[in-house]
């Protein structure tokens, strides 16, 4: 009975099987081929080699991808539990404002962080009428890391908050029962059960800060080179794809690497998105 | 505490919508500047509607996001019904993985793994300008379907496996027992995926950088190529409409939801 139509249900699958092939995994194994290729096609290690030069900007990406992660952590779990908190009516309004911000332009709102750190800009003038002195914010790390907490902030609040929605709330209340304070029963109940939710949200932040080239270029002024920048130059100013996709190569493994040590520390049966 | 709470989610919020509040009081001024506000004009949204160029890319972008989006959703709504029925084993396994790799890969290693792709296959093909509306289809249906599928599965999941079996039973054919008993179960699924295509397709800039060419911009690369140098404030109009339009949408559905939960409410 249950064979019936099975394999014609099965083929419903094969243009999305021959797609991902074709668009998933051919442009991986193109970007193995270009890393260990010269520009006319034969072998060479030449393009790994050269990657040594670019250590001290990795290590910077996964610094700055670090931090900007960290901040966006200490930033959503309060107030993802706040959220929580609130009356259902309320909490659907605040998680729509949260979420508000991603349907523009990143771009756009990245640019408009220039006009507020300026030397000139809104905030030092808003200082200035209380005679506080310009503070350079501008092309500076600081600046940098501000537009990564800035645009994956939500990544960060979105599956925290999800998971804390669902919390067992009589979970909680045998916390406080068996004689937990408020602290107490944050760090030993509300924490670990909140876990899968800060674990999604470490890889959605920290992937994309990791990666970015926009925002680096912007409000670091050039002088913070990202991983990001060096392989948007490669691939629309000098025209190097084999260095470019061994740039790639060496940032994909490297996200993979973090990944499993991210998920070595959290066993989550079935991958789960927000 | 409750101040406290209050304050702090003000204080995030504030955070949040700084930029936005700023790029809409600054698409309203009456110079050029993005930093000194000296007076209220409309001149900006006036000129935006003048703009040829952005209004291509905005038609643009939408096209492109229909487009992409349906596509993907047909795909991946085929893709999970038969991901569903295959057995639990190395083959399924891969076939998961694979579709995993776009959501977890960086972006820009997506994008430019795909243009390494399109060029290649353009020089064997001696067409040097491969990329354009057509590689950029290709890269937003792929980045779109593993969202579209993830959303259709887990409906497939819940849904009943011996209704399909008991429409046939009943003398439909396996294809109109699919669309008349399946489909409208897993509909919600479906419907969320498509959602989530067509945003990821209008937002998208760092894949859709390294797969357009000079012959289709679509709004966030024309706005990329503005802010190399200076953005001028019609892009501030254009963001401000946007932001407003949906606004306007959510509190519609927010409104909608709330209507329809008071009426399931008063029912049970």
């Amino acid at each position: 009975m249950s064979n019936r139509s099975s394999l014609g249900a099965k083929l419903i699958a094969a243009p999305y099987i021959v797609w991902s092939a074709l668009f998933i995994i051919a442009p991986l194994i193109f970007v193995v081929y270009y890393s260990f290729t010269t520009a006319d096609g034969s072998f060479t290690f030449a393009n790994m080699a050269e990657l040594g030069k670019y250590a001290p900007t990795f290590l910077r990406s996964i610094w700055f991808g670090i931090v900007a992660t960290l901040i966006c952590l200490v930033i959503a779990f309060p107030l993802a539990y706040f959220i929580s908190q609130k009356t259902d009516k309320v909490q659907r309004t605040l998680v729509l404002l949260v979420m508000l911000p991603m349907w523009m332009s990143f771009l756009i709102r990245t640019y408009s962080w220039m006009a507020l750190l300026q030397d000139t800009g809104l905030i030092n003038g808003f200082l200035s009428k209380f005679g506080i002195d310009p503070v350079h914010m501008i092309n500076t790390p600081g600046a940098v890391i501000l537009g990564m907490v800035y645009n994956f902030l939500p990544y960060m609040i979105m599956p925290i908050y999800s998971v804390m929605a669902k919390l067992d709330y009589s979970m909680v209340e045998a916390c406080q029962d068996l004689g937990g304070n408020r602290l107490t029963v944050i760090r030993r109940c509300i924490i670990p059960m909140s876990m899968p939710g800060v674990v999604s949200g470490i890889t959605m932040v920290f992937v994309p800060s990791v990666s970015t080239f926009y925002i680096s270029q912007k409000l670091g002024g050039g002088s913070f080179d990202l991983i990001g920048d060096v392989i948007e130059r490669q691939f629309q100013q000098s025209y190097n794809y084999n260095l470019g996709a061994a740039i790639s190569l060496v940032l994909m493994v490297l996200i993979l690497i973090c990944m499993a040590v991210m998920n070595h520390f959290t066993e989550d049966e079935e991958g789960m998105i927000i | 505490m409750k101040i406290f709470s209050k304050l702090y989610t003000f204080l995030v919020f504030l955070f949040l919508y700084a930029p936005i509040i700023v790029l809409i009081v600054f698409s309203f001024n009456s110079s050029s500047s993005t930093s000194m506000f000296s007076g209220f004009s409309l001149q900006w949204y006036k000129a935006l509607f003048q703009d040829e160029a952005t209004l291509t890319a905005l038609y643009n972008t939408v096209i492109l996001a229909v487009v992409s989006s349906v596509i993907a959703t047909v795909l991946g709504t085929a893709a999970a019904v038969g991901i569903d029925k295959l057995k639990k084993g190395p083959f399924r396994a891969g076939v998961m993985a694979t579709t995993n790799i776009p959501m977890m890969n960086p972006e820009i290693v997506t994008g430019v793994s795909m243009m390494l792709l399109f060029v290649f296959v353009g020089k064997i093909v001696g067409d040097g300008a491969v990329l354009g509306f057509g590689t950029m289809l290709i890269a937003h249906v792929t980045f779109s379907l593993p969202y579209v599928i993830l959303n259709v599965l887990p409906k497939l999941h819940q849904t009943d496996k011996n209704l399909a079996e008991a429409a046939q039973d009943l003398g439909c054919k396996p294809v109109s027992a699919f669309f008349k008993v399946v489909l409208p179960s897993i509909m919600p699924g479906v419907i969320t995926g498509m959602i989530m295509a067509f945003t990821l397709s209008l937002d998208d800039f760092i894949i859709s950088y390294f797969t357009s060419g000079p012959g289709f911009q679509t709004l966030p690369i024309a706005i990329f190529s503005m802010t190399k140098k200076r953005v001028k404030p019609d892009m501030y109009a254009l963001s401000a409409l946007i932001f407003v339009s949906i606004l306007v949408l959510l509190i519609i559905y927010n409104i909608a939801q709330q209507k329809s939960e008071d009426k399931s409410k008063k029912k049970g």
